[in-house]
């Protein structure tokens, strides 16, 4: 018999080797004269340990990691190819700590199957929730998902169903499905995973999404940074299509959906739902004024649900398991799981989906193992570059919505972005406002003037020039540009640099964080 | 490196496109892989065949980082300075290339900032061309671009 073995083709595995890593094996193997499957699977999401190779036994998948090339000819000479013992070698992979105390529902399939291989996603529980809502009405899908308490993952955790059920109303002779994977804040990547991943579960999210509300057309706007993803979805959406899971006749239903994958081209606005159809529509990617809003008039002008990858990805699982499945992970109000991303300067990096409620601590020290260089950590963003940095005293917060909004911080995409004691956390605030002058789409003027001032303010406070006035004046100009700007562009800039100024007032050289307000966006609450 | 303007090209690139919902992305994408750049010539040629303005071709071309409309250097190394790549030395890598393509011929290599490619836990990350390098060090750095002198 064959012998299977696995080399993740996720972009983080290739970007440490794993196409060599196969080649290699490929080679070895030949040499040998074995028969092996070489599979190209998603990643498992532990990417220090990448290349992670896997091999199956009978006792189920025993991995290898991190594999270079030069390893190879030793790995079969132990015997890896039937599980033989290597100092590599790691055990069976679904009894790594990592893994094992993940909730994987989302992510279900990532890492496991090939990609791009109908059959084993279908063996797989793949497209029972397609199945199930293709004998439904649009009405009773929308309120399975309303029932799950399915939030959007994309950063502003609104309600999906709510979304939909709005859509599913507003009458019209065309109607879209767009999904966000513009994923451009820093420290995420569980949109590229998945796609790389798992792509047929998008594909019947999406789907899905469709019957709910009665579209017949769908677009997947990804990210030019991602052409791996962009190529998985193709290959995806042309097998589905050929295997009538997707196109004019979906499963002998008489239902239609088409979907196109849209290549983004370098702009970090485009995340912002607005901006985003805008580029669709091949325009400049400007934020719209809201309302309308895009349930009711979004691409084109006509009905438009716009989720993010996980939100999507999701839904199968909650059509195929109930909505009560899903809506019973998690706490208060957040319900369900998100996939976390540790990273940064983190010893163990990588995916870790889990309910809501896990708390930043045992993420980044018991999963995390602390720091890569060794060193304390010192600050956390969480939620990209638009999020709060977070001191010590808040990583025992459980990571909920609602908890993390009381902290005057956001889970947003679910980033993690660790940073040691070596971190300078003015400059990190100056990086904020700077990467907000270099990304705002310059239509409305908090964002478009107020990053560029607040850069400069920035470089007098770090320059020691007039500290506590200007001081004074960042503070105010967030004021301004929490309050004046048209989206979370400019309006969600002053978090990470008030919460830097808020919780390490030493780094912008000063004893603490000023005046103390009732209003927390302006240092009240920390002060 | 970037080719030369080709109007009959460009032509049929904009044929193949210009009847999608929000043609001008996709054209533009394509005409860029075919050229390497957008040539200033194809402005009008673009504008003309989707009923727009100029302007609002320049408009688009000029607001989206990924579109050029020089020839780009025969290699494009892009360098991961969002946070998470930061935490893990980024900055020093950056000044670190900058020294060493100083050296180089013009015309070979361009030092881009890029603002994320998702490899934000095995950080600095870096991309050469498509091809994806991550937790690199000024000494691997050194490695990819000794790779280079022999990649034609």
């Amino acid at each position: 018999m064959s012998i299977k073995i696995f080399v993740p083709r996720d972009s983080a595995a290739l970007a440490l080797g794993a196409d060599a890593v196969a080649q290699a094996i490929l080679a070895e193997a030949e040499r040998r004269k074995l028969d092996i499957t070489l599979v190209r699977n998603g990643s498992r999401g532990m990417l220090w340990l990448e290349p992670l190779v896997e091999v199956q036994t009978e006792k189920g998948r025993i991995a290898y990691g991190p594999v270079s090339p030069d390893h190879v000819t030793a790995l079969f000479d132990a015997n890896f190819h039937q599980g033989g013992k290597h100092t590599l070698g790691l055990g069976l992979t679904e009894q790594l700590a990592y893994l094992k105390k993940q909730e994987r529902l989302t992510f279900a399939r990532v890492g496991i199957t090939d990609p791009l291989s109908l059959d084993d996603y279908a063996a797989h529980e793949g497209f029972r929730g397609l199945r199930k809502a293709l004998t439904m009405q649009a009405a009773a899908i929308v309120q399975q998902v309303t029932d799950s308490g399915l939030r959007g993952r994309g950063g502003a955790a609104f309600p999906a169903g709510i979304k939909w059920k709005t859509v599913l109303h507003t009458p019209a002779t065309q109607k879209y499905i767009v999904c966000n994977a513009d994923e451009g804040d820093s420290g995420t990547f569980s949109d590229r995973m998945l796609m790389e991943g798992d792509p047929f579960v998008l594909i019947e999210g999406m789907t899905i999404a469709a019957l709910a509300v009665g579209a017949t057309q769908g677009y997947i706007y990804v990210r030019s940074e991602y052409p791996h993803a962009i190529s998985m979805l193709n290959e995806a959406i042309a097998a589905a299509r050929l295997a009538s899971y997707l196109g004019p006749d979906i499963l002998n239903s008489g239902k239609r959906f088409e979907l196109e994958v849209r290549r983004a081209a370098g702009s970090y606005v485009c995340g912002e739902e607005t901006a985003m159809l805008e580029s669709l529509e091949g325009k400049r990617g400007i934020v719209r004024a809201k309302p309308p809003l895009p349930a009711i008039a979004g691409l084109f002008g006509k009905p438009t649900v716009i989720n993010n990858v996980i939100s999507l990805a999701s839904v199968p699982i909650i059509m195929a398991r109930g909505a009560d499945f899903y809506k019973n992970y998690g706490v208060g109000r957040s319900h369900g799981t998100l996939p976390f991303q540790l990273a940064g300067n983190i010893k163990q990096g990588g995916l870790i989906e889990k309910a809501f409620g896990v708390t930043l601590r045992e993420l980044m020290y018991d999963f995390g193992g602390g720091t890569a260089t060794g060193r304390p950590i010192k600050a956390v963003q969480v939620g990209g570059p638009l999020g709060a940095y977070l001191p010590e005293s808040q990583w025992d917060t459980p990571l909920d919505y609602e908890a993390y909004t009381a902290l005057w911080a956001v889970l947003g995409h679910g980033g993690i972005v660790v940073h040691d004691d070596s971190a300078d956390l003015a400059k990190l605030a100056r990086y904020a406002m700077k990467f907000c002058a270099i990304e705002s789409c310059g239509k409305c003027t908090p964002c478009r003037i107020g990053a560029t001032r607040g850069v400069e303010v920035m470089d007098k406070i770090i320059a020691n020039q007039d500290r506590p006035a200007q001081v004074e004046l960042l503070r105010d100009l967030c004021d301004t540009m929490l309050n004046g700007s048209m989206c979370a562009m400019g309006g969600m800039t002053p978090y990470p640099v008030l919460s830097a100024l808020n919780h390490f007032p030493q780094d912008f050289g000063i004893k603490e964080s000023g005046r103390v307000r009732k209003d927390p966006a302006t240092g009240g609450q920390h002060a | 490196m970037g080719l030369d303007y080709d109007h009959q090209q460009v032509d049929f690139i904009i044929a193949a496109q210009q009847n999608r919902p929000g043609a001008l992305l996709p054209i533009l994408h394509d005409i860029q892989d075919a050229f390497g750049y957008i040539p200033p010539d194809s402005v009008a040629q673009i504008a003309s065949a989707l009923n727009l303005s100029r302007a609002e071709v320049h408009g688009v071309i000029t607001f989206y980082h990924h579109f050029r409309t020089t020839p780009p250097a025969r290699h494009t190394i892009q360098i991961c300075c969002a946070e998470a790549c930061q935490s893990m030395g980024a900055e020093r890598l950056v000044e670190h290339a900058e020294k060493k393509l100083a050296g180089r011929k013009q015309g070979d290599c361009e030092l881009q900032p890029v603002y994320c490619l998702g490899l934000c836990a095995i950080s600095p990350a870096v991309m050469i061309g498509e091809e994806l390098h991550a937790r690199v060090t000024p000494e691997k750095f050194d490695a990819l671009l000794k790779n280079l002198g022999n990649k034609p």
